[in-house]
C-alpha cells in the first residue's frame, strides 16, 4: 500500500508542476493578447486533467484487480483461486471452530457424567463402611455382621482400586479433549490476519476511489445512512470488554445490583 | 418438578441440565428456540423454564412476553440463562416479568443461588 501511495505522489506532483507551468502559459499569453495560443494552452490544460484521469482510473483498475486477486486462495491454480476464494475459506475455517469447540465439550461432558457416578457410589459405599467401622470399634457387631464387613471391605479394595483408576483415566482423556483450544486458535489467528488484509485492501480502495474523485472534481455528499441500531430485543450475544463499555453489565454482581435497584 | 430448557446451543443444554440433576432436579426437557418451546410448555405441564436469549427463531424475550400473555402459562417461573448483558436488556427482560437472570459465563454456585431464590418467593 505504501508503494500505491508513493505512486500517487509522484503523479500527482507531475500533474501539479504541469498545471502550475501551463497556466504561468496561458496568464503569459494572455497577457500577450495571444488569444488563439491561450486557447491550446486551455486544450492542453484539458488535456493534462484528462490523461491524469485516464491514468488514475487505469491505476484504480489495476489496483482493483490486484486487490482481488488478493482475496483469492490460491492464485498459482487459477480453476481452484476462482471457486475457493479466502473469504470462504475463512467461514469454513470458523466452521471447523464451532465443530471443534463442540465436540471437545461433549467429550469433556461425556467424560465427566461417565465418571460422575462412579464418583457418588464411591463416597456412598465409603461412607457406609465407614459407619460399620465404627460399629465394629464400638465393639457392637456381632461375629456374622463382622464376616460380612470383612467380605465388603475386600470386595470394596478391588471396587476402588478399579474405579480409582478409571476415573483417573477420564480425567487425564478430559486434559487431552482441551487440545481445542490450540487447534482453534491457530485457525482465529488465521482468520483474524485475513480480517485485518481484507480492512487494508478495502482501505486502500477507498483511498483509490478518492483519488479518483478528487482528480475529476466529483464532490458527492455521502449519503447518511441509518445505522441501523442492533436490536437488543432479538439479543445481542456476549459482550466483548464489557469491563470499559457503559450501559453493560460486566458480571453476575452487576446484574443482582441492577436487579434489586428495579425491586427484584 | 419439570423443567424445561431452552438454548440453542446443545452443549449449554447439557451443562444445565447437568447442573440441575446435581440439584435434585431430574425431570428436564430441552428445546431449542422459542418456537419450539412455547408448544412443549402449553402442552406439557411445566413447572420451570430456563431459557436463553440470543437464539434463532424466536428470542428468550420473546418467549418470556408470550408466557406472560398466556392464561395457562403466566405464572411459570421463568430464569433467564444467557450471555445477553446490557442494563436496557436486563431491565426489558425484568419488566417482561422474568424471574431470574444469570449472565454467561456462570457458576453452579450462582444458578443454585438464582433458582433457590425463585422458588423461595413462590413458595
Amino acid at each position: 500500500m505504501s508503494k500505491q501511495e508513493t505512486d500517487h505522489q509522484g503523479l500527482e506532483s507531475e500533474v501539479t508542476e504541469k498545471l502550475q507551468s501551463q497556466a504561468t502559459e496561458l496568464v503569459e499569453r494572455l497577457n500577450a493578447g495571444d488569444y488563439a495560443a491561450a486557447m491550446t494552452v486551455i486544450n492542453d490544460l484539458s488535456e493534462v486533467r484528462d490523461q491524469s484521469l485516464y491514468r488514475e482510473v487505469g491505476r484504480l483498475t489495476r489496483s482493483l484487480h490486484e486487490a482481488i486477486r488478493n482475496f483469492q486462495i490460491d492464485p498459482r491454480n487459477a480453476e481452484q483461486s476462482e471457486a475457493l476464494s479466502k473469504m470462504t475459506d475463512a467461514s469454513d475455517r470458523l466452521e471447523y471452530v464451532v465443530q471443534m469447540t463442540s465436540k471437545a465439550a461433549n467429550r469433556t461432558m461425556d467424560l465427566v457424567e461417565e465418571a460422575m457416578p462412579r464418583a457418588s457410589s464411591m463416597r456412598d459405599e465409603a461412607a457406609e463402611l465407614r459407619d460399620e467401622w465404627q460399629r465394629l470399634r464400638r465393639r457392637e457387631m456381632k461375629p456374622a455382621e463382622f464376616r460380612a464387613l470383612y467380605a465388603r471391605i475386600d470386595t470394596f479394595f478391588v471396587t476402588l482400586n478399579h474405579d480409582a483408576s478409571a476415573t483417573y483415566d477420564n480425567l487425564s482423556e478430559i486434559l487431552l479433549a482441551q487440545d481445542f483450544q490450540d487447534l482453534t486458535g491457530q485457525v482465529i489467528q488465521k482468520v483474524t490476519a485475513l480480517v485485518k488484509e481484507v480492512e487494508e485492501h478495502l482501505l486502500s480502495l477507498v483511498v483509490m476511489a478518492g483519488h479518483v474523485d478528487k482528480i475529476t472534481g466529483t464532490v458527492y455528499e455521502p449519503a447518511e445512512e441509518e445505522r441501523k441500531p442492533v436490536s437488543a430485543e432479538q439479543g445481542v450475544g456476549p459482550q466483548i470488554k464489557a469491563d470499559e463499555l457503559e450501559n453493560v453489565m460486566s458480571g453476575q454482581d452487576d446484574v443482582d445490583d441492577l436487579l434489586s435497584s428495579l425491586g427484584f | 418438578m419439570k423443567i424445561l430448557i431452552v438454548d440453542d446451543f446443545s452443549t449449554m443444554r447439557r451443562i444445565i441440565k447437568n447442573l440441575l440433576r446435581d440439584l435434585g432436579f431430574t425431570n428436564t426437557d430441552e428445546a431449542d428456540d422459542g418456537n419450539t418451546a412455547l408448544p412443549m410448555l402449553k402442552s406439557g405441564k411445566y413447572d420451570f423454564l430456563v431459557t436463553d436469549w440470543n437464539m434463532p427463531g424466536m428470542s428468550g424475550l420473546d418467549l418470556l412476553k408470550e408466557v406472560r400473555a398466556d392464561e395457562n402459562l403466566k405464572t411459570l417461573p421463568i430464569l433467564m440463562v444467557t450471555a445477553e448483558a446490557k442494563r436496557d436488556q436486563i431491565v426489558a427482560a425484568a419488566q417482561a416479568g422474568v424471574n431470574g437472570y444469570v449472565v454467561k459465563p456462570f457458576t453452579a454456585a450462582v444458578l443454585k443461588e438464582k433458582i433457590e431464590k425463585i422458588f423461595e418467593r413462590i413458595q
